[in-house]
């Protein structure tokens, strides 16, 4: 179930924009340049908040901070992507021209 | 002024103060230093570093013979050629690589010396391993990371990182694109009063020499004489530096020390564009060419990782032979490790062909492999982002548009990156840096030892480019 009220010491996401766009360091690419610096922090929630509303975290570290809530209990969502038939086809050759164990190939 | 100018305009101070360096007592003059004296005085020997490291489980890691790869290495090699490939398994650290040695000395260091915590500003391995590190010595921790282009997109790789940060207790900062990385670790320690557990002080450095030391001595001890050929996964030059000089600590002065990084030239470290378009956030040629050419853009005054003082050759790899070499490493030896740590393997698998097969080749890292950071994970994200994945000669790749990766074994070469060239470019940056119109002779041996050139290349350089030079 997808949450969308955060309530004190739910683990949740907050957003901060760092430096403006514009703002940048000099010297930054154009295409950087153009575009702000933002800021994500995981944390415990401090106190009730609904989505895209200003809340305050506790961090691991103990920090008190300042943002925008943008996701209650935040998953990582990075996995191993799907299956590299390219890679498949290289194990293959691998495995059948390079016999493991026998130091030999065909 | 601006926050951002303000906080810059602070940065000598707020270093001072959290990395407890008196830099300036090591400078002999407007340009050189006394980096002998810098490494020496820093407060650990060898010996102490390694009891500091077998007291937080770091090193000893084993040292393993390649049987198969050194056999597909030899089936593409000239008659008698192909050396045996040896590879440090540094995946066994506690934090699943060779930086745990780095970040054991930084928080064993910060503990020590009374501080709340320790903060790094990092996106790769080290960021695991400074969490790692203090979380045994049970001391908070923030990592700062760069992980998204602005449409929020991030790199698996380095959400990987900030995952594994987060397990080991650790406050993770992530940020978007930009070297503003460093303003937003400058205004944290700032706030918090930690340590600076930068990636280039002299106790990092030294935390490496132990590797370099281990192999050194293990070769010895198992084959009765040094390494012929070490090769390094090169990117911000402390592995290079710290391998290189454990190896001299060991006895192996006449081991040759090879850099490899991933061929990523052609895409911009700062771009948003690019950041995503590349399927490697470490280990390449972005932090690999400036930090060999300039050490000094880091975090602290003087940099102690200077790659340059012990490269003998630096090669470079495609992106594509690395995935190759990820893939081969799993099959035939049965270790899932990587990929980034497989740079410097790639670059053995033809290193090897040059050498008799008597010969001795060691490959000085490997790394945990997981979600994110897995061949899989990196190659279906390079597709999302528009890069094309095909399997072919890997001269056909091509930096943040195609990605080739070998049918075959014999494809994969190592492509030298010319240290002539590396030194000139060092040299010319001296001289902006530090508007050099004449040098000193005590100058020119500085940078004679700074580029490990010999002293008529440096005068030959400098009046090309115009300072007057000593008769």
């Amino acid at each position: 179930m997808i949450k969308e009220r955060a309530y004190p010491g739910d683990w949740v996401r907050i957003h901060k924009v760092v430096l403006a766009a514009g703002a940048r360091a000099p010297a930054v690419p154009e295409d950087t340049a153009r575009v702000p610096l933002e800021m994500w922090v995981n944390g415990f929630c401090d106190h009730e908040a609904g989505m895209g509303q200003p809340v305050t975290i506790k961090t691991a570290a103990g920090r008190t901070l300042a943002g925008i809530l943008v996701a209650i209990e935040p998953s990582y969502g990075h996995g191993f992507g799907r299956p590299v038939p390219e890679l498949l086809a290289v194990a293959a050759g691998l495995r059948r021209r390079y016999r493991p164990g026998r130091g030999e190939h065909e | 002024m601006s926050d951002y100018q303000a906080v810059m305009s602070r940065k000598a101070q707020i270093i001072r103060d959290a990395v407890g360096i008196d830099y300036d007592r090591f400078r002999t003059g407007r340009m050189t230093f006394d980096y002998e004296g810098m490494m020496a005085q820093t407060g650990y020997g060898l010996e102490e570093i390694i009891a500091i490291q077998r007291a937080s489980g770091v090193g000893g890691t084993p040292l393993l013979e390649m049987r198969n790869l050194t056999q597909l290495s030899r089936a593409t090699a000239p008659a008698g050629h192909g050396a045996r490939i040896l590879v440090k398994d540094e995946a066994g650290n506690p934090s699943g690589s060779f930086k745990a040695r780095r970040a054991s000395v930084s928080v064993h260091h910060a503990k020590r010396h009374g501080y709340p915590g320790v903060l790094a500003a990092t996106s790769g391995n080290y960021g695991a391993a400074v969490a790692s590190q203090a979380a045994m010595q049970g001391l908070p921790c923030i990592i700062v990371q760069e992980v998204y282009d602005s449409r929020g997109v991030g790199q698996p790789e380095i959400i990987e990182k900030g995952r594994v940060c987060e397990a080991y207790g650790a406050e993770v900062v992530q940020l978007t694109v930009g070297p503003e990385l460093f303003y937003v670790a400058l205004k944290l320690l700032e706030e918090t009063g930690y340590f600076n557990a930068s990636l280039y002080t002299p106790f990092g450095i030294a935390g490496i020499e132990t590797l370099g030391y281990e192999i050194g001595r293990e070769v010895i001890e198992r084959y009765g004489r040094a390494p012929d050929v070490v090769v390094v996964t090169h990117a911000g030059g402390g592995n290079v530096t710290g391998t290189a000089r454990g190896l001299a600590k060991a006895g192996c002065t006449a081991t040759v020390v090879v850099g490899a990084s991933v061929d990523l030239r052609g895409l911009h470290m700062a771009s948003d564009r690019d950041f995503n378009r590349k399927s490697f956030t470490t280990g390449h040629t972005g932090f690999g060419v400036p930090f060999a050419t300039w050490p000094d853009r880091t975090d602290v005054p003087i940099n102690a990782a200077r790659p340059l003082r012990y490269l003998d050759r630096y090669v470079l790899v495609t992106q594509g032979d690395v995935f190759y070499t990820t893939e081969a490493l799993a099959q035939l030896e049965g270790l899932e490790r990587g990929p980034a740590g497989n740079t410097s393997l790639a670059a053995a698998l033809a290193l090897s062909r040059e050498l008799p097969t008597g010969g001795i080749l060691v490959v000085q890292e490997t790394e945990y492999t997981g979600a994110g950071k897995h061949p899989s994970a990196q190659l279906t994200f390079a597709r999302e982002s528009g890069v094309t994945v095909q399997l072919g000669d890997p001269a056909l790749n091509v930096p943040g548009k195609v990605i080739s990766i070998p049918d075959s074994p014999g494809q994969i070469q190592v492509r030298d990156f010319d240290l002539g060239a590396v030194r000139r470019s060092y040299l010319r940056n001296a001289v902006n840096h530090f508007g050099l119109a004449q040098v000193s002779a005590g100058e020119i041996e500085f940078l004679t030892e700074e580029t490990r050139a010999d002293a008529q290349f440096v005068l030959g350089v400098l009046q090309e480019l115009g300072v007057e030079c000593p008769g």
